[in-house]
């Protein structure tokens, strides 16, 4: 068979880089060209060390770093990109253990990419394994406005009408920062509780009220890796934290691909060689 | 068919729902780094960050901006 002239590679090189999806140990690569990636085109494998990374082709006039740094800054995109990585990497979690990328990560060429899976395969294929037959569920935890606040209409004690406002005050002041105290309290029970049934649990950044567009203050933004065995006592557990611990309001979201177990950690352990 | 986000059983309690854009991002963007790409890698991590949470922040509206110095 002879291919027609192909683009010469360095210009090849210069005008697309390679988004990555993610990491998998195998992939059907049938299936893999019905799964829309960025752009709308499908996606492909890029196989080595025994591991397959799953990329999209990214022309750099979009994906390059100056214009991601402007893409980014402008929501509509920001959301469709997130939306469409998310959907690959949801469609390999629904095949098997996948090791997400980071939203924007994009490598010049393919090559990049492979070289990446061969000084990482020590630590990727841990981490696959470590992810097989579990997935990540998030709890998130809002302080219910008002609940368990005590009364503070006494009305007792002299003083004139001054004094009885300040002394009001104080008290409302004081039951707030009791009721927050409480809630805080009640989101580490909650969050350590969760951890013995779960393999693995982290604490995210509680939501900005802005972004969320729920006007109650997060107290716990969970995230736990849960065997998937283990899943219906992890929900019933959510369920009775939420009756034990009145003053939050517990909130179950997943099945997610396990985005918040995979970290890269700053120093790889010996593994995987050098890179520098 | 690759879309659907199906729930992983017939008896989860969790209804299908819609992965709220908030939640997603706070995945995609503050974790998931595995592999650094050639080309983000000279986006520092917290710019990244920051950058795609201003942008949502000011869509939502009502920005005040944070300590202006």
């Amino acid at each position: 068979m002879s291919s027609t002239a192909e683009v010469a590679p360095d210009r090849r090189a210069a005008v697309t880089g390679v988004w990555l999806h993610g990491v998998v140990r195998d992939v059907d690569r049938v299936a893999l060209a019905t799964v829309a990636g960025m752009g709308g085109v499908a996606v492909r494998a890029v196989s080595a060390a025994g591991l397959v990374a799953v990329v999209s082709t990214a022309p750099l006039d979009e994906y390059g770093e100056e214009p991601l740094r402007r893409n980014l800054e402008d929501l509509a995109w920001l959301e469709r990109a997130a939306r469409t990585h998310h959907a690959v990497v949801e469609a390999l979690a629904r095949q098997g253990p996948v090791v997400p990328a980071r939203l924007a990560t994009v490598h010049t060429d393919d090559g990049r990419v492979a070289a990446s899976l061969a000084a990482r395969r020590a630590e990727l294929s841990a981490t696959l394994a470590r992810l097989t037959g579990r997935g990540e569920w998030g709890v998130k935890g809002y302080l219910v406005p008002g609940a368990s606040v005590p009364s503070v209409a006494s009305g007792a004690g002299g003083g004139g009408v001054g004094t009885a406002y300040l002394r009001r005050r104080r008290a409302q002041l004081t039951a707030r920062e009791e009721h927050q105290q409480v809630a805080s309290a009640a989101a580490d029970a909650v969050h350590v509780a969760l951890c013995e049934v779960a393999v693995a649990g982290r604490r995210h950044a509680p939501q900005d009220r802005r972004l969320s567009g729920v006007s109650a203050p997060m107290a716990l933004n969970g995230a736990y890796l849960v065997d998937t065995a283990a899943l219906p006592r992890f929900s019933d557990l959510v369920g009775s934290l939420g009756t034990r611990h009145p003053g939050l309001r517990l909130e179950l979201t997943g099945p997610w691909p396990a985005y918040s177990f995979v970290a890269e950690r700053p120093e790889p352990a010996g593994a995987g060689g050098e890179s520098r | 068919m690759t879309t659907a986000l199906a729930p992983s059983s017939a008896d989860d309690p969790l209804a299908y729902r819609p992965v709220a854009l908030v939640d997603l991002l706070d995945r995609v963007l503050a974790t998931g780094v595995v592999i650094s790409g050639d080309i983000t890698l000279s986006i520092a991590d917290v710019d990244l960050v920051r950058i795609s949470l201003r942008a949502l922040v000011a869509s939502v509206g009502a920005l005040t901006p944070p300590e202006v110095g």
